[in-house]
């Protein structure tokens, strides 16, 4: 009796193809994603369903969070060409003048919280000093001093005088535990300089919530 | 693969030279491809997921001039106010707080699926229909929710209310940050009892 044999399959794969293809894409999303850039004010923003990313450019954020018990804010603008314009219209503003070095270094700094009047010590400073908790003690934002005021006004300004067409966005990161009067407090802020609308930063949940 | 081993221990039999015994050049991938894949999905999932969202919010424009008029007229059965209070509570009633609609009388509650959307779903639908009854429809016109953070209201229940808003569907919505006497006292009574 003729057997009828099975002709046996290699059972090992190869997989060298698959493995160059696999490196090749872990390589374009390693070199794709962004660092975290470091954080003065770490704030825990609260989680919501809405599905619209946060705009990368054109954008103001108003940091809003709690540090060593005292409510404070930060200004970041996204465009650096609004950042050297601003600095130099607040410059003027506050007759505190910036040399050119120390503007080229403001124009990589994120997010800061200081009054002008110590704003050139914090450019001094290494990025990674910059960042620590209690460095910078906020933008000053009272009925006296309102430099947030002048900050959010001359940022409008800058970018205007740039001849961008688009409005620079404003959006309020807020930490999850802060008080309603202080948000109010920025949103007031914006509404007196006419601007009604805002994005809240926000991170994102399920859609089953 | 390339395979540079022909005849693995194919020596002669008593044959003179002593060969070196060839090692099997191929090299099991499977780990190195799992682990690839590994990367590629957190480097995948950490550059979208973790994009801050926005959510928008238009405020009423501020209007310094006072001769505008402050008081329209809104049909109080379309109206649904929320205090925000203390401790993730909230303090909602239906229509006017002296004489509330049936079954909206006002009462604590939480928030999330079990709380306030209990609430505010079924109203979205109810107050449509409503609406479509009336001489005055519009396209448009439904519910109107009127949210009233206190001073004791967090950022955090802010959003989530609004996110309510958005999930429930609600046609129109406000913040409003002016709250009436009786108002003021039923949030007091809420900021209490969280305590």
């Amino acid at each position: 009796m003729a057997k009828i044999k099975m002709s046996k399959k290699a059972t090992s794969i190869d997989m060298t193809a698959m493995c160059d293809v696999a490196f090749l894409l872990l390589t374009f999303f390693i070199l794709t994603a962004t660092a975290k850039a470091p954080e003065p004010l770490p704030v825990d923003t609260p989680a919501s369903t809405v599905d619209v990313k946060l705009p990368e450019t054109g954008l103001v954020t108003l940091t809003v969070g709690k540090s060593e018990g005292k409510d404070k804010v930060f200004f970041g603008m996204k465009d650096r060409d609004v950042r050297l314009k601003t600095l130099e219209l607040m410059g003027a503003k506050y007759g505190v003048t910036f040399t050119p070095a120390e503007a080229a270094q403001f124009e990589l700094i994120d997010e800061f919280g200081v009054p002008i009047e110590g704003l050139k010590q914090v450019i001094a400073m290494k990025s990674a000093d910059r960042n620590k908790a209690g460095v910078q003690p906020g933008v000053p934002m009272d009925s006296l001093n309102n430099q947030l005021k002048d900050w959010i006004y001359t940022a409008r300004q800058a970018n205007i005088e740039l001849g961008k067409n688009k409005d620079l966005d404003f959006a309020i990161k807020g930490d999850a535990k802060q008080e309603y009067p202080q948000i109010k407090k920025i949103m007031d802020i914006l509404q007196d300089q006419k601007i009604n609308s805002f994005n809240l930063v926000t991170g994102s949940r399920g859609k089953d919530y | 693969m390339a395979e540079l081993n022909t005849g693995d221990g194919g020596g002669k039999k008593g044959g003179g030279k002593v060969r070196s015994k060839k090692q099997n050049s191929k090299v099991d991938l499977t780990a190195m491809v799992d682990l690839a894949f590994l990367l590629i999905t957190f480097f995948m999932l950490t550059t979208s997921l973790s994009k801050p969202k926005s959510m928008d919010l238009g405020m009423p424009p501020k209007d310094d001039s006072t001769e505008v008029n402050t008081d329209i007229k809104v049909d109080q059965k379309r109206t649904v106010t929320v205090i925000l209070g203390d401790n993730n509570q909230i303090k909602w009633f239906h229509g006017l707080l002296e004489t509330p609609e049936p079954g909206g009388s006002p009462a604590t509650i939480g928030y999330g699926k079990e709380g306030i959307r209990k609430v505010l779903l079924p109203r979205v639908t109810s107050i449509a229909e409503y609406c479509k009854t009336r001489p005055d429809y519009k396209e448009g016109n439904g519910m109107i929710v009127i949210i009233k953070p206190t001073k004791k209201a967090t950022y955090k229940n802010l959003v989530d209310i609004l996110d309510e808003m958005a999930i429930s569907k609600v046609p129109t919505y406000a913040i409003v940050n002016d709250l009436t006497d009786p108002e003021k006292k039923l949030a007091e009574e809420l900021n209490k009892s969280a305590e």
